[in-house]
């Protein structure tokens, strides 16, 4: 048989998808509990969600949270760090702590026959860690040293310093590393503090995820955290304060940090946008994946593909509990960095202006996020990760079943109205990591106002 | 343990593997030619890379580019290019498998007719910005670069890097690409596999219908160029760093080779995890450094061993390089311990049994089975390949350290911020990379 070249292929219809069933089951302590049977390899994965990441960082004390889950694993019930690491390496597991704006996230990924070593480990080194002072200095160290590697990476000072712009003093206004001189003053006791006052039970949520059945994932869950128990402290957080609005306007519309000698522009662009839980957030999604959200998105055929100034741009709607960012970030040509911010916020105000979205374009984004959309399920770790995302958003535990549905019904109008909503030209603030001396004769041009030169004091 | 698979070879040479998963409502796509940046020559590097991004750009049947269509029906694509192979896949909903088949099979026989210069100059640009984003705008980013280049002569075709020099790439020019696509990107020298949710027969006949009238091109002879280093070389390169790293390279075997196991342990013992060896001594204990990294690097021709370790605020590298050196020499008299085997052996297990998570990008099942396929020719090399692992003693990781490591010379790179040439090994000459 030969092929007809004159036409694609019609992809055929969708096979059917079974999304992954979430089991519950809540702890008297206030422990709550999912299970998700997953049949594939003898792999399990399971993830402790804690609430509060490091919005709650006192605001004297930038880089506590990031700093005490750090030193989780650095000693615990008395064993030193080369204990713990010995025993992760023994069943051959993966062991990680992530600490984002809104949570701590402690996971670990074993092979089946080694689910209760992992789920001990995680148990032993969120409840009893050694927080000793040793391990704290040495930590520490290392923090302060990376910290000072950040100021020779263009992409870390663009991230730190869009946060400043668009946040400032609101718990979303640094990233989790913290500051040298928060580092500096920062005790061992302090983390003592911090850990009984956020590692607790009650608010919590232990997921896991194995092919075994969900009642035996969750008996074994609970035979293992059911004594966990909050100790006293003298520290208070707010896990509110993430919740309350960033500042009006940001501090600058157009910020600088001179890079002399880069080879490249390193970019950001964007404001302080909208909470997870925003009803639009479905439309978000159509509209990122039109603007900037994938390889054929308006931005990037534009930057990339039309004119060569990138090797390539993305944008996102990165939603949190409180208020998140939308974001646009690129590296482009020294030499182009003036018509490429003015191309890219051509782009933002046209989708929302002159040029919206069209029905086929909204189509499109829709079944590539759609048809998509059962890739994200296909490992034990990532369903473990997708899960915990649900309890951190107080999201139903149908949500995943029920999100094509909600996506089939965004429509160019729904899209149209969103870009207005969402992405108003009159706030976006543009920061730039680059050679100031050979781009500075262009940012008069782009109609932002003075530029403001910020340092890398990190 | 295996990826179950069947295999065929097409009357033009192409070899199709199929693998049936079907967990997920999905089939990976994937595509390797035997072509990497070590096929090129001299004055014209980084011209399989940038090859790879002018497969992207459409072909004659469908010159709209790639991504619009797989990406509307739900597919996720890449590429990648190295010095032994260049890469390309799909994952797509098993309803666009027709699609993704059409879309590989119309690049593999019919780029060359869509092709502008206006594209190609578009792309040229997109790769000197990808350049400038990964080596020259990042930290260490040029180290590598200058590595290779003092581990291999300028002859040898892993001297120069898959990105190419800046000045090769702005001399590309467009009728280079017909000599390059007609001599490498053709059936016989490609493998195909599917991986996901098929059925062996069908996915079969489809890969006969779409690449089974292509024809085979040239027989491309294997590169093979030995590679030695006379003596040990120290070198330094001021960059815009705030901590000094010390890189040390020895040339190692080959993927597969005697020895290449046994050294993909060593490097664990020495580097991988809070346990290892100079992590628990420079960073742990004494606190001299902050990272320390150590991998086996082994391809096609020859590997490099390698070994990186950052300096803690003001500690000068020579009392790193003697702490390391210190450790290669006692591995070679001792062997790991009996934990060290037994850890690095779970370890190897738990990783080659979470190599079955995905079947398709990057290291997904499909990626494997094309890599076993390339270069041994056995797309079911999985078990003998974890094997290998399994059989690595602690005499002989110790005989392999020996002889590779500490008998044989190596070449030293000292990364220092600029103006600190004093924290560099002493006697080290200066390299620089454009």
């Amino acid at each position: 048989m030969t092929i007809d070249r004159t036409r694609l292929p019609i992809p055929g219809a969708d096979r059917p998808f079974r999304f992954p069933r979430i089991a519950r089951r809540s702890l008297p302590n206030g422990l709550e509990l999912r299970a998700v049977r997953h049949r594939a390899v003898p792999i399990v994965s399971m993830v402790l969600l804690v609430p509060g990441g490091s919005s709650v960082d006192p605001p004297d004390c930038h880089g506590l949270v990031s700093m005490t889950a750090g030193l989780l694993d650095e000693g615990s019930k008395g064993q030193s760090a080369l204990d713990i690491a010995d025993r992760v390496a023994r069943i051959g597991g993966e062991l990680d702590i992530d600490v984002g704006m809104d949570a701590v996230v402690v996971g670990v990924t074993t092979l089946d026959r080694f689910f209760e070593t992992g789920l001990g480990l995680i148990h032993e080194i969120v409840t009893a860690p050694n927080l000793a002072n040793d391990d704290f200095n040495r930590i520490r160290n290392l923090r302060l040293e990376r910290l000072k590697q950040m100021k020779d990476h263009a992409g870390a000072i663009a991230e730190r310093a869009f946060a400043r712009v668009l946040y400032d003093s609101h718990p979303y206004g640094h990233l989790s590393l913290g500051s040298e001189p928060a580092l500096t003053s920062m005790t061992v006791d302090v983390t003592r503090a911090l850990h009984a006052a956020l590692f607790t039970p009650d608010g919590s949520t232990l997921v896991v995820v194995g092919d075994r059945a969900e009642d035996e994932l969750l008996d074994i869950a609970a035979t293992m955290f059911d004594s966990w128990r909050p100790t006293a402290s003298p520290m208070t957080i707010d896990r509110a304060a993430a919740l309350t609005p960033p500042p009006a306007s940001p501090s600058a519309g157009l910020a600088v940090i001179a890079r002399p000698g880069a080879a490249q522009s390193e970019l950001r662009i964007g404001h302080a946008c909208a909470p997870r839980s925003t009803p639009d957030y479905p439309t978000l999604l159509i509209l990122n994946s039109i603007l900037g959200g994938e390889f054929v998105s308006r931005l990037n055929l534009n930057l990339r593909e039309s004119k060569g100034y990138t090797y390539g741009v993305r944008t996102g709607f990165n939603l949190r509990r409180g208020i998140g960012p939308f974001v646009m970030q690129t590296s482009v040509g020294t030499d182009v960095t003036g018509p490429a911010i003015h191309e890219a916020l051509n782009e933002i105000r046209a989708i929302a202006d002159a040029r919206p979205a069209t029905p086929d374009e909204v189509r499109q984004a829709f079944a590539s996020l759609s048809k998509g959309y059962p890739r994200g399920f296909e490992t034990a770790g990532q369903v473990a990760r997708s899960v915990a995302q649900l309890a951190l958003h107080n999201l139903a535990d149908t949500y995943f079943e029920e999100f094509v549905p909600r996506l089939a019904q965004v429509t160019a109008a729904d899209v149209g109205a969103a870009a207005q909503q969402y992405l108003p030209s009159d706030r976006m603030s543009v920061v730039i990591v680059g050679d100031l001396d050979k781009i500075h004769g262009a940012l008069p041009g782009l109609g932002l106002g003075p530029h403001h030169v910020l340092t890398t004091d990190f | 343990m295996q990826i179950p698979h069947t295999k065929r070879t097409l009357s033009n040479g192409l070899d199709v593997i199929v693998h049936e998963d079907h967990q997920l409502p999905m089939v990976a796509v994937n595509i390797w030619y035997h072509v990497g940046s070590k096929n090129e020559r001299p004055g014209r590097t980084g011209f399989a890379h940038l090859f790879e991004h002018l497969m992207f750009e459409g072909s004659e049947h469908h010159d709209h580019g790639y991504f619009p269509p797989l990406q509307r029906a739900g597919g996720l694509l890449n590429g990648s290019t190295s010095v032994d192979r260049t890469n390309y896949w799909e994952v797509v909903p098993t309803g666009a498998l027709d699609l993704a088949l059409w879309m590989e099979s119309d690049r593999m026989g019919y780029l060359l007719p869509a092709l502008t210069d206006q594209k190609f100059n578009n792309q040229r640009d997109v790769v000197l910005n990808e350049r400038r984003q990964n080596y020259e705008n990042r930290p260490y980013g040029l180290a590598g670069i200058a590595l290779s280049s003092a581990m291999f002569s300028p002859d040898h075709p892993y001297h120069w890097p898959t990105i190419g020099s800046a000045e090769d790439i702005r001399a590309a020019r467009l009728d280079h690409v017909r000599e390059f696509f007609q001599n490498y990107y053709h059936p016989a020298n490609a493998s195909l596999s599917l991986a996901g949710d098929v059925e062996t027969e069908q996915a079969l006949e489809l890969a006969e219908q779409y690449f089974g009238s292509l024809p085979a091109g040239p027989k491309v002879d294997r590169v093979r160029v030995d590679a030695t280093l006379a003596e040990n070389a120290s070198l330094v390169m001021e960059d815009r760093v705030e901590l000094p790293r010390l890189y040390i390279s020895w040339h190692s075997p080959a993927m597969f080779g005697v020895d290449d196991a046994e050294l993909d342990i060593v490097a664990d013992v020495l580097a991988h995890g809070k346990t290892s060896r100079l992590y628990k001594t420079l960073v742990y204990e004494r606190r001299v450094a902050t990272d320390v990294s150590a991998y086996q690097n082994s391809r096609e021709m020859g590997g490099v061993f390698q070994i990186a370790c950052t300096a803690a605020a003001g500690v000068a590298l020579p009392e790193l390089n003697t702490a390391i050196l210190t450790a290669v020499m006692e591995l070679g008299n001792s062997g790991p311990t009996a934990a060290e085997i037994e850890r690095g052996i779970a370890q190897t297990e738990a990783q080659f049994i979470y190599r079955l998570q995905t079947i398709g990008g990057f290291g997904g099942k499909g990626d494997q089975l094309n890599a076993y396929n390339t270069w041994v020719g056995n797309p079911g090399y999985f078990d003998a390949d974890r094997q290998r692992y399994f059989d690595v003693t602690s005499s002989g990781a110790a005989a392999a350290v020996t002889r590779w490591l500490v008998k044989a010379p190596s070449v030293s790179l000292s990364v220092v911020p600029r103006g600190s040439r004093e924290l560099a090994l002493p006697g080290a000459a200066e390299v620089r990379v454009s």
